[in-house]
C-alpha cells in the first residue's frame, strides 16, 4: 500500500478503508473454513445446551418440559452415568500408561541399527492400521473366545507340548471385561506412541550426546539427563492426544462387551441414553459434562501445542 | 494382548535383506552380545504386535471347521470360502453398497476437506493476519470437543432437513472431523516454505492462483497426499457417528461389521476376512504415508 501525498485532503479515511479492505482480502480465503467449523461445531453445541435443560424423551413428546438442571443431578447421581465417569477415567488412564510404556520402551528398541528394521518397524505399526471396529471384533472372536480363541488355543498347544492335557482355559471377557478393552485398546495404541516417542528420539540433536561421551559421560548419564528431558515434549504430547481420543473411545466398548459388566464408558452411555433410551435432555446433558471433562485434558493439549508451536517458530 | 506371537509364522525374518547400511565393523563387534539380544526382543515384539493381525489374516482363508479348532490349525488348506461367505455367497447380504457408501463418505469428505482447509492454511502461514493464532488454536479446540456431545442435536438437523440415512449429511459431518486436522497439517507444511519463494513470484506480478498452483503445490503436494490419506483413515474408521445417522442406505462398512458384533456360530473365517477387506485401504493408505504419519496425528506438532 502506497503511502498517500500530503496535499491531499482526506487521506486518513481512505487509508482506512483501503487498509480495510486489504485486510479483509487477506482474510478471505479463511472465511469459509471458519463459517463451515462454527457453524457445525459451535451451534450443535449451544443446542446441546439448550436441550440439557428440558425434561425430552422422543417417544413421549407430550411430557415435554423445561426442567433447568435437573438432567445434571441426575447425571452426576444415578448410579449407571456415576460408574460411567469413574470406567471412562481407569480405562483413559490405563490404556494411555501402559502404552506410553511399551511405546516408549519398542521406541528405543527401534532407534537402533538391527536386522530387519524396516519390517519389523511396520509390523509394529499394523495394530494402529486395522479398522478399530474390525481389530474389536478379531478380539472378541478370534483371540478371546474361551472354545477356540487364539489365546486359549495356544495356552493348549504349549500344554501339549509337555504331553499335559488340561491346559487352563481363560475367559477374560466375562471374568475381567475391563481388562480386556483396556488389551485389546493397548494393543492398538502402543504403536501410536512409538512413532511419536521414535520422532523425539530421532530429532534429538546428537552433537550434544557426542559432545558429552567425549566429556566422559556413560551411556546411562546420558540417556538419564539428555535423552529424557529432551524427549519429554514427546512424551506429554503422545499422552495427552491418546487422551482424547482414547476418552472418545466407542467401537471396543460397544464390540467388545456392549457395555456390559462394567465397561460402559460415557460415550457409550451417552449413546444409549439417546439412540435406545430416547432421553433426549438426558444424553444432552451427560454429553455436556463429556465436553466439560475433555476440556480439563484439552486445556493442557493446547498449552502443549502452543509451547512446541513457540520453538517452531524460534526455529 | 495375552496372545505369544511366536506361535505365528516368523518368516518374513529371514526373507528380507537389512534395508540399512550395516554399521562400521568394529561398533559391531564391541556390542554384539548385547546388541544381538536387544535384537531378539525388539523381533518378538514385532511378532507379537503383528501376531493377531497375522492370525487374522490366516484365519480369513482357513475354512470355517479350520478356523475353530484348539490348539489352532496352522497348516490347515488355505481357501477363499470365508471372502466368499463375507461377499454373500450364502446369505446374500452383500457388503458391497456399505463399502462403496464408505467409499464416497471418504474420499468425497477428503476432498471437500482440502478444498477449504487449503486456502485456509494458505492464509494462516503466509498472509499475516489479526489474531491468526486464535483461529489456529479455535480449530485445534474444536478438534478436542468430543462427538458424543454433538451427536443429538446432528440427528435432530439431520432428520429436519432430510439428512437421515443419507451419505451427503454423513460426508459433511466427516468433514467438520477432519477440517481441523487438515489445517493444522497444511499450516505446518506450508510453514516450510521460505517466504522469499511466495514474495518473488508476486514480484514477477504472478497471481495468487498462479502463486498457489506453480509455486506453492509442488512444494506442499508430499503434505498434501499425507494430509489426505490421514483424513481418509479417520473418515473410513469412524463409527458412532455413521450408526447413528445412517440406517440401511447409507450404511457404511463399520457398521456393516457390526452385524458380526454377536457370535453366529462358526463364522470365525468369515469375521477375518470381513475384517481383512476392510481394513486394506488403512492398511495401503497407512503404509504409503509412514514417513509423514507422525507429523498427520500430532497434526503437524512434531516433524
Amino acid at each position: 500500500m502506497s503511502r498517500t501525498g500530503v496535499e491531499q485532503v482526506p487521506p486518513v479515511s481512505q487509508h482506512a478503508r483501503t487498509g480495510r479492505r486489504q485486510a479483509w482480502l487477506r482474510r478471505a480465503p479463511l472465511l469459509p473454513a471458519l463459517i463451515f467449523m462454527i457453524a457445525l461445531t459451535q451451534v450443535p453445541f449451544l443446542a446441546s445446551l439448550v436441550i440439557s435443560t428440558y425434561h425430552w424423551n422422543s417417544l413421549l413428546p407430550d411430557e415435554t418440559k423445561f426442567v433447568g438442571f435437573d438432567n445434571y443431578v441426575t447425571v452426576f447421581t444415578d448410579t449407571d452415568l456415576r460408574s460411567a465417569v469413574i470406567t471412562t477415567f481407569l480405562l483413559t488412564a490405563t490404556v494411555v500408561i501402559v502404552s506410553v510404556f511399551f511405546g516408549g520402551t519398542i521406541a528405543l528398541l527401534v532407534n537402533r541399527k538391527f536386522f530387519g528394521r524396516g519390517l519389523a518397524r511396520t509390523m509394529l505399526i499394523t495394530p494402529f492400521l486395522i479398522v478399530p471396529v474390525a481389530a474389536a471384533l478379531v478380539w472378541k472372536h478370534a483371540i478371546l473366545n474361551p472354545s477356540y480363541g487364539l489365546l486359549n488355543g495356544t495356552l493348549t498347544w504349549i500344554w501339549s507340548l509337555f504331553g499335559q492335557q488340561n491346559a487352563p482355559q481363560l475367559d477374560p471377557l466375562s471374568t475381567h471385561p475391563l481388562m480386556s478393552v483396556e488389551a485389546s485398546l493397548i494393543w492398538q495404541w502402543t504403536p501410536f506412541m512409538m512413532l511419536i516417542i521414535l520422532a523425539g528420539l530421532q530429532s534429538q540433536p546428537m552433537d550434544i550426546v557426542e559432545a558429552a561421551r567425549v566429556d566422559g559421560a556413560g551411556e546411562f548419564n546420558i540417556f538419564r539427563f539428555i535423552t529424557l528431558p529432551h524427549l519429554r515434549r514427546y512424551v506429554e504430547l503422545g499422552a495427552l492426544l491418546g487422551s482424547i481420543y482414547i476418552v472418545q473411545n466407542f467401537d471396543a466398548v460397544f464390540t467388545l462387551t456392549s457395555g456390559a459388566l462394567g465397561t460402559a464408558n460415557l460415550p457409550y452411555i451417552v449413546y444409549q441414553t439417546f439412540y435406545v433410551s430416547n432421553e433426549y435432555g438426558l444424553a444432552s446433558a451427560a454429553g455436556v459434562v463429556v465436553v466439560a471433562g475433555t476440556l480439563v485434558i484439552a486445556t493442557f493439549v493446547l498449552r502443549t501445542m502452543f509451547s512446541m508451536f513457540r520453538t517452531e517458530l524460534v526455529r | 494382548m495375552r496372545s505369544p506371537a511366536s506361535v505365528v509364522e516368523p518368516a518374513p525374518a529371514t526373507t528380507t535383506p537389512a534395508a540399512l547400511p550395516a554399521p562400521p565393523v568394529h561398533t559391531r563387534r564391541r556390542r554384539s552380545g548385547g546388541h544381538l539380544l536387544l535384537t531378539a526382543v525388539t523381533w518378538l515384539l514385532a511378532l507379537f504386535f503383528a501376531g493377531p493381525v497375522l492370525w487374522m489374516l490366516l484365519t480369513s482363508f482357513h475354512s470355517e471347521a479350520d478356523a475353530a479348532t484348539n490348539p489352532p490349525s496352522l497348516l490347515a488348506p488355505l481357501t477363499l470360502s470365508g471372502y466368499g461367505e463375507f461377499f454373500g455367497a450364502n446369505s446374500g447380504i452383500s457388503p458391497v453398497r456399505p463399502l462403496v457408501n464408505s467409499l464416497i463418505a471418504s474420499v468425497g469428505s477428503t476432498v471437500m476437506v482440502l478444498v477449504l482447509a487449503l486456502p485456509a492454511a494458505y492464509a494462516l502461514s503466509i498472509k499475516s493476519i489479526v489474531k491468526w493464532r486464535d483461529v489456529l488454536f479455535f480449530f485445534l479446540s474444536t478438534k478436542m470437543m468430543p462427538i458424543v456431545a454433538a451427536l443429538l442435536p446432528l440427528y435432530l438437523l439431520a432428520n429436519y432437513i432430510g439428512g437421515l440415512d443419507k451419505i451427503w449429511f454423513l460426508l459433511i459431518v466427516y468433514m467438520v472431523m477432519n477440517l481441523p486436522i487438515a489445517v493444522w497439517m497444511l499450516r505446518s507444511f506450508l510453514a516450510d516454505v521460505p517466504v522469499e519463494m511466495i514474495e518473488a513470484a508476486e514480484i514477477d506480478g504472478a497471481s495468487l492462483m498462479t502463486t498457489l498452483r506453480r509455486v506453492l503445490l509442488p512444494v506442499i503436494l508430499p503434505g498434501m497426499a499425507a494430509t489426505s490419506l490421514i483424513c481418509f483413515i479417520f473418515s473410513w474408521n469412524e463409527l458412532l457417528v455413521a450408526r447413528v445417522l445412517t440406517g440401511v442406505s447409507a450404511q457404511t462398512a463399520p457398521v456393516f461389521l457390526t452385524g458380526f458384533v454377536s457370535s453366529q456360530g462358526l463364522f470365525l473365517a468369515k469375521v477375518c476376512a470381513a475384517s481383512m477387506v476392510i481394513s486394506i485401504p488403512v492398511l495401503i493408505a497407512g503404509l504409503t504415508a509412514q514417513d509423514k504419519f507422525v507429523q498427520g496425528l500430532t497434526l503437524g506438532a512434531v516433524k
